[in-house]
């Protein structure tokens, strides 16, 4: 216990003496006994193919490496596999986008001290030509019931994906369930999905940032916008990120994990976030910096001491 | 033409969008990785094929069919089965080769050895007997006998050897699960290869960039196809 405690202390103080002073000798000096100090070391973060698609990580993470003398090393599989490698111990710190899974992985042990940290929207987008009419609808669920009446060609991403359990989750919400010809699963990443929807006309269900870093390939169009252009809130994206619980896997690097979370969580990199545009559109909005306490944010969705299920 | 020029060709007539020493990076990755995990296989399977064609043993035809059904292993399974081994719940998890090159070399062994054993077995089988005898009846040992019939097979060995390596440095399934397809924020290669870069830009629907990098893909392994037959001819009749 003393020992992890030093060691944290020992990251901190040298994040701290990187920060100030910019001097990875320093970092290297501080290693009295067998404290661990960070320099050198390597973060493993398994993370979604939108955040690393959309180049964000490569643009921000050069940031967290000088500072600690350290590299990251970002896998990206796709919300469902990140949380399984985590889970198998092969990642130290997970950034996902699918709430209900990351409540599950924070429920059964896995993960500690989860943090928001930034969010886009999902819209849906389909041929211009429109065939079942969903274009400027203001409710996401209804626009795929229209689209599930008129069997009209739907591409799932089919891959576990945090977009493909967003999906999911709405056809739920429109109490429909998809299936026949129309709907195809793919099985695929978001890019390779919104290339096969254009090539058949099909609609599909996106994350921003994809889709507009994607626009110019493909002939698609939004038929119904997520939030952030007043669509409807079903259709937010909220990304989290964790660490993974020293606890069940002492090989995860919970040290460097938690000068991660802290890192991307601050002013500085969230401004970072805010200001990474693709196309001159901004892709991602932080929401780690607030006044206001969010206690949520840490804890399973709708957790309180209070109820009886922990 | 030297293996250097052929990222910088390609990146000036092609004008690709990356960073400088990424294409570069990644053909370090893919050749490190695929050449690496093809001599380990070599150097294990060519005395074990030789072994099998010597000796006459109960179940030889089993193990035969054993190596023969390797062949078909998809890449995918291997990756999953190694994956398993070295994930930090596997047998293998301390020693934390998850997302390294190491455990892609490791699953590309498993991949390049059966075909390597099966083709250098077949090469060594066709040698004719009376080549073996007369090494024996000149006073040669076993290890004699072996040497010569390994040079007689030489080109069955080579052709093992290439298609050994063709099956490592073309295969996406298990690199990309126990290699994790990473870079560095600078764009330097880590565990990607030119298969899953090719996978990552096809995932991202750059189709384009995915077969300008499956040129050059093409490119690396009819040079590394004409290096072994050059050596395979000048080095072995000196």
């Amino acid at each position: 216990m003393t020992i992890h405690r030093r060691g944290f202390l020992a990251a901190l103080g040298a994040g701290a003496v990187a920060s100030t002073a910019g001097c990875t000798q320093l970092i290297a000096g501080s290693d009295d006994d067998d404290g661990p100090a960070v320099a050198g070391e390597t973060l493993t973060l398994t993370t979604t193919t939108s955040t690393y698609d959309t180049g964000l990580l490569d643009e921000i993470h050069t940031g967290f490496e000088d500072m600690y003398g350290v590299s990251v090393d970002a896998v990206a599989q796709g919300t469902g596999a990140a949380l399984e490698s985590a889970r198998n111990g092969d990642a130290d710190v997970v950034m996902v986008h699918a709430r209900g899974l990351e409540d599950e992985f924070l429920r059964n042990g896995y993960g500690v001290n989860r943090r928001d940290l930034m969010f886009n929207d999902f819209v849906i987008v389909g041929p211009e030509s429109d065939p079942a009419g969903i274009q400027g609808m203001s409710s996401a669920t209804e626009a795929l019931a229209t689209i599930a009446e008129a069997e009209a060609a739907f591409v799932s991403r089919g891959d576990n994906s945090g977009t493909h359990t967003k999906e999911l989750n709405l056809w739920e919400a429109a109490g429909t369930e998809p299936g026949g010809d129309w709907y195809q699963e793919t099985g695929s990443g978001m890019g390779e999905a919104l290339n096969n929807a254009s090539q058949q006309g099909a609609y599909t269900l996106s994350d921003r940032g994809t889709f507009i870093s994607q626009r110019s390939e493909v002939d698609l169009a939004i038929l119904v916008q997520g939030p952030i252009e007043d669509g409807p809130e079903i259709l937010a994206n909220p990304y989290g990120i964790m660490a993974v619980n020293p606890g069940v896997h002492d090989n995860a690097n919970y040290d460097l994990a938690m000068a991660y979370i802290g890192w991307i969580t601050s002013p500085e990199t969230q401004d970072s976030i805010s200001g990474y545009e693709v196309n001159g559109e901004q892709l991602f909005f932080p929401e780690a910096v607030s006044e206001d306490p969010d206690f949520q944010q840490y804890v399973p969705e709708g957790w309180s001491s209070d109820s009886a299920d922990e | 033409m030297s293996l250097a020029a052929i990222p910088e060709l390609a990146s000036a007539l092609l004008d690709l969008p990356f960073r400088d020493g990424y294409v570069s990076s990644v053909i370090y990755v893919s050749l490190y990785v695929s050449l690496t995990a093809v001599a380990l296989s070599t150097l294990f399977s060519v005395p074990v094929a030789v072994l099998l064609g010597f000796a006459e043993f109960r179940g030889k035809g089993f193990v035969k069919s054993v190596v023969n059904t390797g062949m078909g292993f998809p890449s995918v399974v291997v990756g999953l089965v190694v994956l398993f081994a070295v994930s930090n719940q596997g047998p293998l998890g301390s020693l934390n080769l998850v997302f390294t090159r190491e455990a892609m070399i490791a699953s590309q062994f498993v991949l390049a050895t059966p075909p390597i054993t099966a083709i250098t077995l077949a090469a060594v089988s066709g040698v004719d007997e009376g080549v073996r005898d007369a090494a024996r009846a000149l006073g040669g040992t076993r290890l004699d006998a072996a040497l010569v019939v390994l040079k007689e097979a030489r080109y069955g060995i080579a052709t093992a050897i290439l298609a050994g390596f063709g099956r490592a440095i073309s295969e996406v399934g298990s690199v990309l699960i126990v290699g994790g397809n990473i870079t560095s924020a600078d764009g330097v290669s880590k565990t990607r290869t030119l298969t899953t870069a090719i996978q990552l830009e096809a995932r991202q629907g750059q189709y384009e960039t995915a077969m300008i990098l499956g040129a050059v893909l093409v490119a690396l392994v009819l040079t590394v196809n004409a290096v072994v037959v050059h050596f395979g001819d000048s080095g072995v009749t000196r």
